[in-house]
């Protein structure tokens, strides 16, 4: 694509070939110095991207004495480990780290398995069948999917506080379970529909029955869809702060991690070096797994709406 | 959905009647032979069953009921009880029980439109989705182009950084975004310290507070906004110009058209759809934004930097509650976002998405 030859650059009525071999080699310098600054102006893309992610891993190592210098620098020079430290002692909220990587993930793994699971029957349903509300029923899932959830929050607080659902786990998992959901189906019922309808026959009529058929044909060809969906699923869960927010007040014991983070950050807004600390030990895991999945994501964030 | 490229093949067939999928297809042919009485009951139950199943059409609705329930439940019903509350005096005394909520009419909304916090808040949310839309809009554009134009390696390297950003968590963005501009080690006081004057540099950026006033601080948030969404735009961008004809592109450059004109009077035309569904997120996504808000601006600290979500927040979350007030901003908010959203659909629907 980038190699398309421009009628304009060749030199009209060249025979000469000495004269065609030097135009020749023009265009190539000329390719080759758009190549550069393309690539230049990538590398630059890059940079843009990922500077922030890597100023605040480079902060988290930084001695206080560095953190307020007159130059910063992008690398920390005397390279230290009080901040994590610091985190991980619990001295400012009263409980280490784990306790609220436990809970984000207990949360999160639970609200995507019960998700995928229901989605996936939804999606089934949606992506095999022909029935009367299927249309409208994707239309919802569109709309549903883009409700602001600032707006259901406090309809919701006031629902749970009725049902003593706050200060709770579970009242979280039920929300993120719910609010994973359309994106789910949505994207899942691609992947259904995708399964030829004649290896089920085929299977139907060697005598499997239909839970074999589910369990033998459609689950194994679906599944690379429900790896993607419950990565999208995950990556929700896992950083979803509105919610947690409101609902889990001022129980710190039971604070997701962005709840952490944040709480961390407004209570020692100072402490620069500590509170890049607990925001890179809340942020690496994400985007670590965001990496290890993205070959299989790079589909399925294309074919959807999937950002809350 | 947003690429035409992704339909997929076979649509499925209307076999909805005759296989429903959680039923064993063939229960008489063993059952009656080695299975004992009491589980042979069982089974013509479960027979039974099977058979109204199908002949009702019931699979694909019995297999749809848990997600309904629980979308219902949890996303349906609060949405609409939102717009119950926003005619209800709904505060401290009705959440705790001491008094029963009434029905108050449209005081609520009356009130709310009185207040010139409110118009304040809207018209933030609004002049920020203005700015941000469009420059999210032609960063990611043109990273796009960059992208196809890029040899594979550099292509997924780029893109894979630039999604990290799009995976980078709200709350560690603005965490991050807070740190970069803090008036004291901030990196980015201090680069503009040291910038040139001619190119708005000076020694005056040495601790300059950004957070502390509304424009500055909404700057902050532009920033880290085209940060988050220029990747999503990029990606499916690229997708999108994959998807275009080589030849025709080429045609166009051999009659000397350059990048300019190629891109407004090929490419543009033909993913023109592809654009319309990204604007539209974009909007839903910018309108509605929070918590970058909420964290940048101080956790509900300073009302005159509210957007809409925070002013709706706050009527509920600060002390005293009014819930019914909230509800009834929550309701404006709602609405706004469902006008985008229906645009949203259409265009959704028109690529065939629903198929």
């Amino acid at each position: 694509m980038t190699s398309v030859p421009v009628p304009g650059s060749t030199v009209p009525g060249s025979t000469v070939p000495r004269r065609a071999r030097s135009a020749r080699g023009g265009r190539r310098l000329r390719r080759a110095s758009r190549r550069a600054a393309l690539n230049l102006a990538g590398v630059l893309v890059a940079l843009f991207a990922l500077f922030p992610v890597l100023w605040m891993i480079s902060t988290a190592f930084k001695p206080a004495s560095e953190m307020y210098s007159l130059t910063p620098h992008p690398v920390p020079l005397h390279p230290t480990l009080a901040n994590f430290r610091t985190v991980f002692s619990g001295s400012v909220i009263g409980m280490p780290y784990w306790n609220f990587l436990k809970n984000s993930l207990f949360i999160t793994i639970v609200a995507v398995a019960v998700s995928s699971l229901i989605g996936l029957l939804a999606a089934i349903a949606l992506g095999r069948f022909k029935f009367r509300f299927r249309t409208t029923y994707l239309i919802m899932l569109l709309i549903v999917q883009l409700l602001p959830q600032q707006a259901l929050v406090v309809s919701l607080f006031i629902d749970f506080r009725k049902v003593n659902l706050l200060d709770s786990l579970v009242g979280l998992i039920a929300v993120y379970t719910a609010f994973a959901l359309p994106v789910t189906i949505w994207m899942l019922r691609n992947f259904a529909a995708t399964v030829p309808r004649e290896l089920e026959e085929a299977a139907a009529i060697d005598g499997a029955g239909a839970w074999t058929r589910f369990w033998r044909i459609l689950l194994p060809l679906i599944s690379p869809g429900l790896v993607s969906t419950s990565v999208f699923a995950f990556i929700f869960a896992y950083n979803e702060f509105v919610f947690a927010l409101t609902f889990l007040g001022t129980d710190t014991a039971k604070f997701t991690l962005p709840l952490y983070v944040q709480y961390f950050y407004g209570q020692n807004s100072t402490d620069w070096g500590a509170i890049m600390a607990s925001s890179t030990l809340f942020t690496i895991p994400v985007l670590a797994f965001f990496l290890l999945t993205q070959r299989r994501l790079a589909s399925g964030l294309v074919a959807g709406a999937v950002k809350g | 959905m947003v690429t035409s490229s992704h339909s997929r093949p076979g649509t499925p067939s209307p076999a909805g009647s005759t296989s429903p999928p959680s039923e064993p297809d063939g229960p008489r042919n063993t059952a009656a032979r080695s299975v004992s009485r009491a589980s042979a009951s069982v089974r013509s139950v479960r027979q039974r069953a099977a058979i109204w199943i199908r002949k009702h059409g019931a699979g694909p609705y019995l297999l749809l009921l848990p997600a309904t329930a629980v979308i219902g439940a949890l996303i349906v019903w609060p949405a609409i009880q939102v717009g119950l509350f926003s005619f209800q005096n709904y505060g401290l005394m009705q959440i705790s029980g001491v008094l029963p909520a009434q029905w108050i009419g449209f005081s609520n909304y009356s009130q709310i439109l009185h207040d010139p916090e409110f118009w304040q808040s809207l018209k933030t949310s609004v002049y920020f989705a203005v700015v941000v839309v469009p420059l999210t809009l032609v960063a990611g554009t043109l990273v796009g182009l960059l992208l196809v134009r890029l040899g594979p390696k550099m292509r997924t390297f780029v893109s894979v950084s630039a999604l990290l950003a799009w995976a980078t968590p709200a709350v560690s963005a603005s965490v991050i975004f807070v740190w970069l501009v803090s008036p004291d080690g901030g990196v980015v006081d201090w680069a503009l310290a040291k910038l040139p004057s001619w190119l708005g540099g000076g020694a005056h950026w040495a601790g300059f507070s950004w957070t502390n006033a509304t424009l500055p601080a909404y700057t902050v948030l532009t920033v880290m906004l085209v940060w988050t969404g220029f990747p999503f735009i990029a990606v499916t961008v690229l997708a999108g110009l994959r998807t275009l004809p080589t030849e025709l592109l080429e045609a166009a450059r051999v009659d000397g058209a350059g990048a300019w004109r190629v891109f407004w009077k090929v490419t543009f035309p033909i993913l023109r759809p592809v654009f319309l569904v990204l604007a539209l997120l974009s909007t839903i996504w910018d309108f509605g934004m929070f918590t970058q808000a909420y964290i940048v601006t101080g956790n509900l600290g300073n009302r005159d930097e509210y957007n809409l979500g925070l002013y709706e927040y706050s009527q509920a979350f600060t002390q005293p509650p009014h819930y019914g007030l909230a509800s009834a901003a929550a309701f404006v908010l709602t609405v706004i976002l469902l006008i985008v959203t229906v645009g949203y659909v259409r265009a959704a629907i028109k690529q065939g998405s629903l198929a």
